[in-house]
């Protein structure tokens, strides 16, 4: 089929799809650099050893993220060990115990409609019912940020159940084992390439939370340990970018938490994807 | 023996029937609180009022509560960056499962996992640092915090869920319908346009809807570029507030009666995303059907 036989309207339709696509991936391969790199170039600068181990003091106008790190670090650990369990428990029931359809109907729907809900939802709700209860802190945070995270380690555990063969689950029963020992001794065994998955894509997602914490954890910069840390009030380090940017204008500092934000981003995709791909090769053969 | 065990089991059971059952009770929990919280302002204001009043002025000596300056930004501003991002991130899409070569597809596909794993706060501070004075500049307007900015960002933020399940929706399409269309002498754009597309329609659908879900619910880069002025969006240069920046803006030094209506805001968002939902689930469910 050479080109010169195609009538001109044909041609014209070809050069415009054509032109479109370019067009089009190529704007949105300029956008992800231009964000990467100006991102980068304005923060990296701010970075320096102080201003990632000192807190911000007024009388000596240093500002350093030091507190903003570790309650970060809390907060996912925290997040992290509520909602595994619950996620893994979740899918466990789904693709073991579930008998009845509907339930199971229920339950996808219900998790689905948590993967939709926005972020500021979730902060208005966590206001309502975590912190009118035990106060702003980051212990409220976390609670918020589990059921938020919760869809996704119960979908990412929920795909790598299906991948474990059907015939295993029975050579277990066929030897006597009951329903729980299969479950601990098969299945569970079996979804930890998932639930990591899952964990991965989590940390990603409470790195990148704000709206969600702003009224739940509050704002607080003061360096605590972890159970201090989880009981007061603090700021993790992107609700302390918004803080610094849009309440203080101190964009230096905010450039500088952005750049930490976007390597930390591109560092959990890697990982995702290396992750991913591990376990898929490790799955074939 | 054989009691013991079976105890064990059906406890077992129990457990994970509970755990099963939080997700369900966490969206329960949510949308009691909403409704409960979100009522009784409304019965004060009235529902009328409420949803069609054109002015909010919540600090004044003579309150007012209504929310369609709100609505309709958010409308707005999500149906611009529609406009701006569906076109760009169909195309996109195309590029990536149809005609790019293997390695730049690998490169693209982790250039927008990062571009939807950017915190929205990043989002928002480089537009307030390049948009925002960009806008005043290009425009001649005395502040370039506006309409037109809120959308740009959105439309950029809602790429990667538009690009991502787009591909996914084009690749699904059997081999068989392209090559079809090829041996009967349509050249490969034609082929991926007429009949690769038509295919993974409900696919494509379904990620347009995911843009606007995403959209409609962001509220922190669009509390940083917006301006957050309660007007009537009547112009893509003036300052306006989203139904999220509205909540996000005023939660923290609200009390009385201008909080409760800040809870009924949450609760109309909450409506809007609910029936975001139900139209995604159709999208998706017709392409399970075929």
């Amino acid at each position: 089929m050479k080109k010169e036989t195609l009538s001109g309207s044909r041609r014209r339709f070809l050069w415009a799809v054509r032109c479109g696509m370019y067009a089009a991936a190529g704007l949105t391969a300029l956008l992800t650099l231009f964000l990467a790199a100006y991102v980068l170039v304005r923060g990296i600068p701010n970075l320096s050893w102080k201003f990632l181990s000192t807190k911000p003091s007024y009388l000596s106008g240093n500002i350093g993220i030091l507190p903003d790190i570790l309650n970060t670090v809390y907060i996912v650990i925290d997040t992290l060990v509520m909602v595994i369990p619950l996620g893994v428990g979740a899918a466990v029931y789904l693709t073991e115990y579930a008998s009845n359809k509907k339930v199971v109907a229920v339950i996808e729907y219900a998790a689905e409609a948590l993967s939709g809900i926005p972020s500021i939802i979730y902060g208005l709700v966590g206001m309502l019912v975590f912190s009118n209860n035990i106060g702003t802190c980051l212990r409220a945070g976390a609670l918020t940020l589990t059921i938020m995270n919760l869809p996704t380690i119960l979908r990412n555990t929920q795909e790598s159940l299906k991948t474990v063969p059907q015939s295993y689950r029975e050579g277990a029963f066929g030897l006597g084992a009951g329903k729980w020992r299969v479950v601990r001794t098969v299945v569970l065994p079996g979804c930890v390439d998932g639930v990591i998955t899952g964990c991965i894509l989590s940390v990603g997602r409470i790195l990148g939370e704000s709206a969600a914490l702003l009224f739940t954890a509050g704002f607080a910069h003061v360096v605590n340990g972890f159970a201090k840390g989880l009981s007061s009030a603090g700021a993790t380090l992107t609700v302390a970018l918004y803080v610094y940017a849009k309440e203080q204008g101190e964009f230096g500092v905010a450039f500088g938490i952005a750049a930490i934000l976007m390597v930390l981003a591109l560092l959990i995709n890697l990982l995702a994807a290396g992750v991913t791909r591990h376990f898929q090769k490790k799955n074939a053969g | 023996m054989k009691q013991k065990r079976n105890l064990l089991e059906d406890g077992v059971h129990g457990i994970f029937l509970l755990l099963g059952l939080v997700t369900v009770g966490c969206v329960l929990l949510i949308t009691v609180y909403l409704v409960i919280s979100g009522i009784p302002a409304i019965r004060k204001i009235g529902l009328l009022d409420f949803l069609f009043g054109d002015t909010w002025a919540s600090t004044a000596a003579q309150p007012q509560y209504g929310i369609l300056p709100f609505m309709l930004t958010s409308i707005y501003g999500t149906a611009g960056a529609i406009v701006l991002g569906v076109p760009v991130g169909f195309l996109t899409a195309v590029y990536l499962a149809k005609l790019a070569p293997k390695s730049v597809k690998e490169i693209m596909g982790q250039a927008v996992s990062m571009l939807a794993g950017i915190p929205s706060v990043v989002y928002g501070l480089v537009g307030m640092m390049v948009l925002v004075p960009g806008i005043r500049k290009l425009f001649r307007v005395p502040d370039g915090a506006s309409l037109l900015a809120a959308i740009v960002v959105l439309s950029i933020m809602i790429l990667p869920s538009i690009i991502k399940m787009s591909v996914t929706a084009l690749e699904a399409v059997p081999k068989e319908y392209e090559d079809a269309s090829l041996a009967l002498g349509a050249t490969p754009e034609e082929t991926w346009f007429r009949v690769s597309v038509p295919a993974a329609k409900s696919g494509i659908a379904a990620a347009v809807v995911l843009g606007v879900g995403r959209a409609i619910g962001e509220a922190m880069a669009v509390m940083m570029v917006a301006g957050n002025v309660a007007n009537m969006p009547t112009s893509l240069f003036q300052s306006v507030k989203f139904l999220t920046t509205a909540v996000a803006s005023e939660m923290s030094y609200s009390s009385g009666l201008q909080r409760q209506a800040l809870f009924s805001i949450a609760l109309v968002l909450f409506l809007f995303i609910m029936l975001l939902n139900g139209l995604l689930n159709f999208f998706l469910k017709g392409d399970r059907r075929g």
